[in-house]
């Protein structure tokens, strides 16, 4: 697969002398909407955090783009296109909403393009409009989880990638989420969606793998897991 | 109500150079979670520096009102390089520590660079060269000097500026980004390592500017001269609320008042049993009361169990 946006090998994952990862492989081609589902501690949140830069890896290969990222601090990832919405959202509690959505932009230099974008967010979540110079702390959480994405989307990335973007959400904040990861996936965006909630992501990825204590056991075409008897078993309660 | 208006003048100018060693603090705080005791040598050196940049340049014949700004700028330059590398080697290094590991370090950097500045400019005190005017002004019987008239003003422009800096510019942002959340702003693309830095140069920068103020009102200068004031701007910044800038610059307003009004009274109030040579005292009183009843400073949140 030389021709994916990005491309996992053998990676490795040890932090406080756990081992997260025990070398997984898996690939995003442009524009793929591939979903990384599991339980909770298969090792996803430590995937994509390893992914943005946030820990080594311990082995392996992460190609984004053709490059190697193995030596490419977590800041610099976020200018070559990766973003990361983080699990539990990561949003500046002290800053306004509109200086969240900035600091989304904060690797971008031009301000007209900023200012477009900004509207576009807006548009995109208009209750983000009403309250753009509110504290982001005082944001519920499902306005927090789209203020999170709006703040990801800011800095244009290529990779959009989500973790658990449902948690603690209620049933009609995470149906909003979901159509807008749909639009934003059909506007061609790549994104890697990190999911314990495995209907919802599958129903929404074309790809996905399943993670079990640090490795992947198993992945193939949406349907197809959705279909399958180890997934409807263990994942979807049936 | 002379003495009274006179205790007010002189408490706002100590307090002016409080705050603006106090915002030196509490920035690193708000961004670290770490105290820099050290910063008080920072201020010892910048009052150092300038003085022998003033020195140096009244030698070659250079006007005062050259030789002034051009000696603040060299100290503010020399300062911002000795936060810089306080940091990098000092504290970085143990970034992961834990706490106490880097409160010891922070005394070890304070009496390194007490010893330096001794073997560099001496034991002795160095008479501050007498280049504004302190021309008294009679406001209501109450004297104030030009150069306090000047430290006020700056002190004043300083804060506004730094304000400015901290709640309108993309640096700022960053900023409190990373004080609130290092590993979200490492995910909007933020050189943590490169704000941190930045956030110890503007802090010296500050602190340079204070030790050049408090040399240039009391007209001397000393090696050891940062250690005190350095505790009396840490107990500012405690008194407003340590990590928060606001708190910093009222800590400091307000420190300097009582300091100065407890002094002007305190002769009265003891039946002249105590002097005004007891000022040090009320500081540390402040201190002491605050950690007691409120540890997390009059702005402050709470952060104490941080503290």
């Amino acid at each position: 697969m030389s021709s994916a946006l990005l491309e996992v090998r053998g990676l490795k994952v040890a932090y406080g002398g756990i081992h997260a990862v025990k070398g997984v492989d898996f690939y995003i081609a442009p524009g793929e909407l591939v979903a990384l589902i599991g339980s909770n501690g298969a090792g996803k949140t430590t995937t994509l955090k390893t992914l943005a830069g946030l820990h080594a890896a311990s082995s392996g290969q992460i190609h984004y783009n053709g490059l190697s990222l193995l030596h490419i601090p977590a800041h610099q990832r976020v200018a070559m296109g990766m973003a990361l919405v983080p699990e539990g959202r990561g949003v500046f509690a002290r800053l306004s909403v509109a200086e969240n959505l900035l600091m989304g932009a904060y690797t971008r230099g031009d301000k007209a393009q900023i200012d477009d974008d900004l509207a576009r967010m807006y548009a995109l979540f208009p209750r983000l409009v009403e309250r753009r110079d509110q504290l982001a702390g005082t944001l519920s959480g499902g306005e927090q989880q789209m203020l999170a994405m709006a703040r990801a989307l800011m800095s244009r990335p290529r990779l959009l990638m989500l973790d658990e973007p449902s948690m603690g959400l209620a049933p009609l904040m995470v149906k909003k989420i979901f159509e807008t990861i749909k639009e934003v996936a059909a506007q061609g965006m790549s994104i890697l969606l990190v999911e314990q909630n495995a209907r919802l992501a599958l129903q929404v990825a074309s790809r996905g793998y399943v993670m079990e204590s640090g490795a992947i056991t198993l992945s193939g075409v949406s349907a197809e897991l959705l279909g399958s008897d180890a997934v409807q078993r263990a994942y979807l309660g049936g | 109500m002379e003495i009274f208006l006179q205790q007010i003048i002189n408490g706002l100018v100590q307090g002016s150079v409080y705050a603006l060693v106090a915002l030196g603090y509490t920035m690193v705080y708000g961004i670290l979670g770490l105290i820099n005791f050290a910063h008080g040598e920072v201020v010892m050196a910048g009052a150092m520096l300038a003085l022998s940049a003033l020195t140096a340049m009244i030698g070659w014949g250079a006007p005062p009102l050259l030789a002034l700004p051009v000696s603040l700028l060299f100290a503010m330059a020399g300062c911002m390089l000795l936060g810089f590398g306080i940091e990098r080697i000092a504290y970085r290094p143990l970034r992961h520590a834990p706490r106490l590991a880097p409160l010891i370090t922070a005394i070890g950097v304070s009496i390194v660079l007490q010893n330096l500045a001794m073997m560099i400019w001496g034991r002795e005190y160095h008479a501050f060269p007498q280049l504004i005017s302190n021309h008294p002004h009679q406001i209501y019987g109450a004297i104030i000097n030009d150069i306090q008239i000047i430290i006020v003003i700056m002190a004043l422009l300083i804060m506004a500026a730094l304000m400015g800096v901290v709640h309108r510019t993309r640096l700022g942002r960053s900023m409190r980004a990373v004080a609130e959340n290092q590993h979200a702003a490492q995910l909007m693309g933020v050189d943590v390592n490169r704000v941190i830095s930045i956030t110890f140069m503007l802090g010296s920068a500050l602190a340079a500017v204070a030790g050049l103020m408090v040399s240039a009102n009391y007209g001397i200068a000393h090696y050891y001269m940062g250690f005190l004031l350095g505790l009396k701007a840490f107990t500012a910044a405690v008194l407003g609320g340590i990590g928060n800038l606001r708190g910093a610059m009222l800590g400091g307003l307000l420190l300097g008042l009582i300091e100065s009004l407890g002094a002007g009274y305190i002769g009265d109030m003891t039946g002249g049993f105590m002097g005004s040579q007891y000022q040090d005292v009320f500081a540390f009183f402040v201190l002491i009361a605050v950690l007691v009843f409120r540890p997390s400073g009059l702005l402050g949140e709470r952060l104490a169990e941080r503290a």
